[in-house]
């Protein structure tokens, strides 16, 4: 029975291990962290029908559960390839054999602070959509930072994706419909709060995601502008000046917000660059694996036996994320069965 | 003949037929990062002349793109140069040498 | 007296040589102002004129600024100026001893060995005839290594070398054939009188098996030929640097600049370039392949050649002049030429910012445009003015107003005045005692273009005092950083010891190379207006890694624009002084308040 390694114990790494378990391989889940779900764990609800996320992790334990071995806080050292097989030595001392191999290493948040002129980790209240969807785990109302109710929150889109400032021209895909998700759920919080959505582009491109636009609008009043924030300053108050364009009007537009949310994008997970290396297969010139094409063999890399799958491929959206891995699963059976 | 007293109104709309390439052309050969421009406003947004004039990059770009060039001298005549809209640019577009190439085609015959 | 026909080449082109510096020299003299020819007059008739002799001396002659680039290169330069400059004085002294006359022609020091083949039996003469032979040997060295340099000049310290144009190649090869062709008619001539010393006797007993009677009188000829060719081209050749060099040290210790383009400082600065090619090492946009460096803009401006490309595309860092060994001011000649041609149109900056405040003030505040994309440093600003005790208030806080120096630096003076005629307004009306800015190109253009009636100071400068006077507190920390020298505030306004002791007392201040004048520039210079961002980024990434700074754990500079260019692109984080230097008072003030680093934000990691 081939032994399969599964490099990531995200939800494709997760779902992934499923499936070849249901084929009857022997897998194992090698997973940097103490725990497995990977970015998902941070999320509240998902979109586009607000179901939530912890259940969708406890599906997936559910059916890895006494199929698959997990090796957590561990990670891949060194690779060597003989006869066929992938010998990889983990960084907890021990070697293991492996016939194939799966990365689904995922992706990081950008770090806001690169982006100097948005203020992030310089004024208190500057945070990214993954910071306050861990405050949506309550329910309670969304305040800054000195503890006052925030009335008025700006979410910024594209921060640190679509930049060549940054280095990372790609788009990454979910922060549109995210933001309007995570708007939705501060106006249920803060009822009577007014909340700006400020983008280049509305990129609502999945089933539901205009009804979700459609919702934003009508039942919550969110406003939309297409504008670029340029600066950020503090008032004495600690309440930020944002100084922005107003596109579609052609001037230049001033608010003072509560609380300022950035839209921050993905970039391949810290220790993908290391693993590609490790496995001699290119990364692209957005840093992401480059599978062996973007059509019929999305899953499969240069090298016969490494796959790919999630977003350590680029971004995804969840449903994206788990029906890749799926196909990662299939490809895998295919190469021993079709050999 | 009767005198309707009525005049003949000339086309509002931009006329993409018509359109006058002449400048768009010669920005083009001479700073190609001219053509990633994706009208984002960054520019707009962070622009020193922006605070006392009409003046936005992006909107000079965008008249020149669609030929509409008589309102573009009055707006990039603001242009202190600063240069901050470079350094904002998420397409890096070389903006402050399409600034001065704006400046020496306006004063060119160009047909 | 004595005259051979042969000599006639020679009289020629150094009567020619004369006649031109002379009327070139006396044109340009002519053309400066009433102001400038008393500045002239004061240097020349006064003791301050042995500055400039002792420069003549040290560069012109030695090259001592060459040496200190790289030791070879500097004997190679030294060896062909001085030496041929020992050989000329020595040559008239020694006619002395053999001359009835008090003066000689010319041309009698030069061709010595023809008029008087016989050398003075005594310690004098022979001695007279050693150093001579001596100085010919350490010349020929001279050249043999100007040669080798072509094949070789990594051996010379350089990395690229000028590219000559013909008319230069003419001019070195007549150059170089002058000191052979001493040799060879010395030689001839010892080889019949046995009239020479070590080498030419040496040299005349190996030539002595041919019929060298006969060669003699064609030698000499040979020789006064190539000197006067040497002398015929050089007006038009690089080596117009010879006697340019002398007059542009005396007008520049004079005080005398180029303040429009077409001065004739400027004139005197464009013919003293010798295309050493120094320069090209020096400039950083050599390594990204642009071949716009002072040596082929000033060659280009001499010739009168279109390059509009050569003065558009140049960080204006100063890099190359601090490395011309002649002190050239190649920046403020491209600085001038921007004026030309595409003054902006009808710049009407309706400015409708009025001052929101004018109650007078101890220190007020310029934060600069940049400053506003890193908030980082107009934060610790605040924090820092608001410890420091005195009153202020910040100028630009809610709206940008420009210093007016990217325009100049474009060369849209029209419109630079402009702006800086509004804006001195706002800071004059401002009422305030002091005015520190954290942009050090504001700084500059405050500095020398605005006339203020207050002082105006860099932002570390003001830091180093509020230290030195224990206004705010300093906290030591365990951090090892390389600091950074911008260049608008290190080469631009002489600033570099500030910032080093505002950043001694905080940090480990790692040791750089490549600090002070000879900082490297990061690439995002608003000089530049040709180079697209990705080359500015090229030379940010190159910048940061000839200066090592992994070894760091972080750069400190200290221009947003600096930081912003660096920070894109660098591997450790960048801050700027200001940063550190409020990161240290709040040390000391709240101890255990932890520092917000990373993705985690300390007020909700706790909720």
């Amino acid at each position: 029975m081939p032994r399969i390694a599964v490099i990531g114990g995200g939800i494709a790494g997760m779902e992934a291990a499923i499936r070849l378990s249901n084929l009857n391989f022997e897998v194992d889940i090698i997973e940097k962290s103490f725990s497995l779900g990977g970015n998902v764990n941070n999320w509240h609800v998902l979109f586009p029908d607000h179901s939530p996320a912890r259940l969708l992790i406890d599906q997936l334990k559910n059916q890895l559960r006494d199929k698959v071995n997990i090796l957590l806080g561990t990670e891949v050292v060194r690779t060597e390839y003989n006869n066929k097989q992938y010998i990889l030595h983990l960084s907890d001392g021990t070697r293991l054999t492996f016939d194939a191999i799966v990365i689904t290493t995922g992706f990081k948040v950008f770090p806001a602070q690169r982006k100097e002129e948005y203020g992030y980790s310089i004024y208190p209240n500057v945070i990214t959509s993954a910071q306050l969807e861990e405050l949506f785990q309550s329910e309670k109302p969304i305040h800054t930072a000195d503890h006052r109710m925030a009335n008025r929150i700006a979410f910024i889109h594209c921060v640190g994706s679509r930049d060549d400032k940054i280095g990372n021209r790609y788009c990454s895909k979910v922060c549109c419909v995210t933001a309007v998700k995570q708007a939705m759920e501060v106006a249920q919080r803060n009822p009577g709060s007014e909340i700006f959505l400020f983008y280049m582009d509305l990129r609502m491109y999945d089933r539901h995601f205009e009804d979700l636009y459609f919702q934003a609008q009508t039942q919550y009043g969110i406003r939309f502008v297409r504008g670029r924030l340029s600066e950020v300053s503090e008032k004495s108050d600690a309440r930020l000046y944002l100084k922005l364009e107003d596109t579609l009007l052609g001037k230049p537009l001033r608010i003072t917000v509560d609380l300022l949310v950035l839209m921050v994008g993905m970039e391949p997970a810290d220790n993908s660059p290391q693993l590609a290396n490790l496995f001699s297969i290119p990364v692209g010139t957005d840093r992401f694996i480059q599978p062996e094409n973007f059509h019929l063999y999305k899953n499969r890399t240069s090298r016969p036996g490494v796959f790919v799958a999630g977003c350590a491929s680029g971004p995804k959206s969840i449903g994206e994320t788990l029906a890749d891995a799926r196909s990662a699963a299939f490809e895998v059976y295919n190469f021993f069965n079709n050999n | 003949m009767p005198s309707f007293g009525f005049s003949v109104q000339p086309p509002q709309h931009i006329d993409l037929d018509k359109n006058y390439r002449a400048i768009f052309d010669f920005i083009k050969e001479n700073e190609p990062s001219f053509l990633r421009c994706i009208y984002c406003g960054s520019c707009g947004a962070t622009c020193s002349a922006g605070n006392f004039s009409q003046m936005s990059l992006r909107k000079v770009n965008l008249l020149i793109s669609r030929g509409q060039i008589s309102e573009v001298k009055n707006l990039i005549d603001n242009c202190l140069l600063c240069g901050k809209c470079q350094l904002v640019c998420p397409r890096n577009v070389n903006t402050r040498k399409v600034i001065l190439l704006i400046h020496k085609a306006l004063k060119m015959p160009l047909s | 007296m004595k005259f051979d026909w042969f000599v006639v080449p020679f009289l020629a082109g150094l009567t020619f040589v004369f006649g031109f510096c002379g009327i070139k020299f006396y044109r340009w003299i002519r053309q400066l102002s009433r102001g400038e020819k008393l500045m002239l007059k004061k240097h020349v008739f006064s003791r301050s004129l042995w500055l400039s002799v002792k420069e003549i001396f040290s560069e012109s002659l030695l090259h001592r600024k060459i040496f200190r680039t790289h030791p070879l290169l500097g004997y190679m330069h030294a060896s062909l100026a001085f030496g041929w400059f020992l050989l000329i004085v020595l040559g008239n002294v020694e006619v002395k001893f053999y001359s009835e006359y008090s003066v000689n022609p010319p041309y009698v020091p030069i061709f010595l060995n023809y008029f008087e083949p016989v050398t003075a039996p005594n310690f004098f003469g022979r001695g007279f005839r050693f150093l001579m032979d001596l100085l010919l040997l350490v010349i020929l060295s001279g050249v043999a290594l100007a040669y080798f340099k072509r094949f070789n000049s990594r051996r010379f310290g350089m990395q690229r070398t000028t590219q000559h144009h013909f008319l230069d190649r003419i001019a070195i090869i007549s150059l170089w054939c002058i000191f052979p062709a001493r040799l060879l008619a010395e030689s001839l001539s010892a080889a019949i009188y046995h009239n020479g010393s070590f080498l030419t006797n040496t040299l005349g007993k190996w030539l002595s098996a041919l019929p060298v009677e006969s060669m003699l009188y064609p030698a000499w000829w040979g020789y006064s030929i190539v000197l006067g060719a040497f002398f015929f081209t050089l007006p038009f050749s690089r080596y117009m640097h010879i006697p340019t060099e002398v007059l542009l040290i005396i007008l520049r210790n004079a005080g005398i600049r180029s303040h429009y383009f077409g001065h004739p400082y400027q004139a005197v600065d464009t013919f003293s370039c010798s295309r050493c090619g120094i320069c090209i090492d020096a400039c950083q946009l050599a390594a990204v392949g642009n071949s716009v460096q002072p040596v082929y803009y000033l060659r280009s401006l001499r010739y009168q050649k279109p390059h509009e490309n050569l003065t558009e595309n140049c960080l204006l860092c100063g890099r190359c002049v601090e490395a011309c060994p002649v002190g050239i001011f190649s920046t403020d000649i491209r600085r001038h030429e921007r004026t030309l041609g595409h003054e902006m149109c009808n710049t009407h900056y309706a400015f409708k910012y009025q001052l929101k405040n004018n109650t007078p003030i101890e220190v007020l505040y310029f934060a600069g445009c940049m400053t506003h994309l890193v908030p980082a440093i107009k934060k610790s600003m605040t924090s820092i003015l608001d410890h420091s005790g005195y009153s202020w208030r910040m100028l630009d806080a809610d709206e940008e107003i420009c210093c007016g120096r990217p325009l100049l630096l474009a060369g849209q003076i029209t419109a630079a005045n402009k702006v800086i005629m509004h804006t001195r307004s706002l800071i004059e009306n401002s009422h305030a005692q002091l005015l520190v800015t954290s942009c050090p190109i504001c700084f500059k253009t405050f500095s020398e273009n605005y006339r203020l009636s207050i002082p105006v100071v860099h932002h570390s400068q003001f830091i180093n005092m509020l230290q030195q006077e224990h206004r705010i507190p300093v906290h030591r920390r365990n951090i090892s950083v390389k600091y950074h020298d911008p260049c608008e505030l290190g080469r631009g306004m002489h600033v570099y010891n500030e910032p080093r002791s505002v950043i001694n007392r905080i940090a480990h201040l790692q040791p750089n190379v490549h600090e002070k004048a000879k900082s490297l520039c990061c690439g995002g210079s608003l000089g530049n207006t040709y180079i697209d961002m990705e080359t500015k980024l090229q030379l940010a990434d190159q910048a940061l890694q000839q200066m090592e700074v992994q070894s760091a754990d972080y750069l400190i500079t200290a221009c947003p624009l600096c930081l912003k260019t660096f920070s894109s692109v660098s591997p450790i984080a960048v801050k700027d002084i200001a940063e550190l230097a409020a990161e240290s008072i709040k040390d000391t003030i709240v101890p255990f308040v932890k520092v917000i680093e990373e993705n985690k934000s300390a007020t909700f990691a706790e909720k």
